[in-house]
């Protein structure tokens, strides 16, 4: 939509444009913007929403889950009717953003980011902010940022701690450089340990908010390194990024690990009645740490050789190789659902 | 040893490398960046970087939930 000069600086964006930073220039810019939001979580719903209020043009979001009770003590584009009739979650996002700003363009997507789909929902966005819950697809959304020259916003939160960057690839390293070629198993997750709403509306804005210095124009504004905040602890520390590794195989060697290996992450497989496998594509899992947080939403069991945890409705056993079974569903999609957030991907 | 971690002073029982202050915190298995004296340490380094009275280290985790 075209707005003039006086449009801008009275109507709707009124206080931004009057942010000097932003401005009437940084303004149209927003206007003219696309970004993608992967993960409409808890991270992902705070992230959209001030998107769309600040004015980016086009927003996509992506998601593969329906919206539960146990989403809305934080997940804050969700109410109880959304989770009554189980809508998926970009539906529900998507309904409630219109109504935020008719102006924007939004876009939502029930689907499960994979290396089949990365390119052709990320390739045509000018940033991307991660919303997701797993290292694996944290993975491949920077494969496809670096393979398209596309900044994106990294932020995790569980507990009461999370972490945030900016990358730029070519600029800053990349997360292969960070934290190395392996996306690895198991994490904490918010299934496992918790997390309060405050961490998360922190790590999002803090997300945005670099967004926002990139899109308008403002990149010497870009916070140089990692942010890590536990709002309960007391602790906001940061560390520089330092300098991209000469031997990094994604950014540097340009191979794409993550999307050419042409794995979809987990692979399950009907494993006798109501019992369904989960194998990760890399094996090996840190077992007594798996152990410890499982111990704190179900019974545990331990033998040397696989560890099992009753959650009630569905009951888990994990082998040392990372291969579990989930018994109690006969549905797929829910095991490797369960296999991601109790065991971590 | 006294070093400063994550702005918390911390009495250490003699040479320590930050792959032994990792383990010591227990994140020995975690992706973390760590900055000595604000300056990254290379991950593949934290074996051979031995910490000096006084360092001032910050850790940093790559936290996983959204």
């Amino acid at each position: 939509m075209v707005m003039d000069s006086m449009d801008l600086r009275q109507g709707r964006y009124s206080r931004q444009v009057l942010f000097r930073p932003i401005g009437e220039a940084g303004q149209r810019r927003l206007m003219q913007a696309r970004a993608a939001v992967i993960g409409m979580g808890a991270l992902g719903t705070a992230i959209a929403a001030q998107l769309v209020r600040a004015g980016v043009g086009f927003v996509r979001l992506v998601d593969r889950d329906i919206v539960e009770p146990s989403n809305l003590q934080r997940q804050s584009l969700y109410d109880e009717r959304d989770a009554e009739v189980a809508l998926p979650k970009a539906e529900a996002a998507a309904a409630k953003l219109r109504q935020a700003n008719g102006d924007v363009r939004i876009d939502p997507v029930v689907t499960d980011l994979t290396w089949r789909n990365a390119e052709d929902l990320l390739a045509d966005v000018d940033v991307i902010l991660d919303g997701t819950d797993n290292f694996q697809v944290r993975y491949l959304i920077n494969d496809v940022a670096v393979k398209h020259g596309i900044p994106w916003a990294y932020g995790g939160a569980v507990s009461s701690y999370g972490t945030a960057a900016f990358i730029r690839p070519g600029e800053t390293p990349c997360l292969v450089c960070l934290f190395g070629p392996d996306p690895g198993g198991g994490h904490d997750t918010c299934d496992t340990v918790g997390v309060i709403a405050p961490v998360v509306s922190i790590i999002a804005s803090l997300q945005v908010a670099e967004a926002l210095k990139y899109l308008t124009g403002n990149v010497d504004a870009l916070h140089p390194g990692l942010v890590h905040v536990d709002v309960w602890h007391n602790a906001f520390r940061s560390v520089s990024f330092g300098p991209r590794r000469p031997d990094c195989p994604c950014c540097a060697g340009r191979t794409f690990a993550s999307l050419e290996a042409r794995t979809d992450g987990l692979t399950v497989s009907m494993c006798g009645r109501h019992t369904i496998q989960v194998r990760p594509e890399r094996p090996g899992v840190g077992m007594e740490r798996i152990a410890e947080r499982l111990r704190q939403v179900g019974e545990v069991r331990m033998n040397p050789h696989l560890l099992r945890c009753d959650l009630g409705a569905v009951r888990i056993t994990l082998f040392r190789d990372g291969r579990a079974l989930i018994h109690g569903t006969d549905d797929p999609v829910e095991a490797r659902s369960i296999y991601a957030r109790y065991i971590g991907m | 040893m006294n070093v400063i971690v994550n702005g918390k002073p911390r009495d250490l029982p003699g040479e320590v490398t930050v792959k032994q202050l990792l383990e010591h915190f227990d994140l020995a298995g975690e992706r973390v960046a760590v900055e000595v004296n604000g300056r990254i340490v290379d991950r593949d380094a934290f074996g051979d970087y031995v910490l000096r009275t006084g360092d001032v280290v910050e850790v940093v985790r790559f936290v996983g939930g959204g």
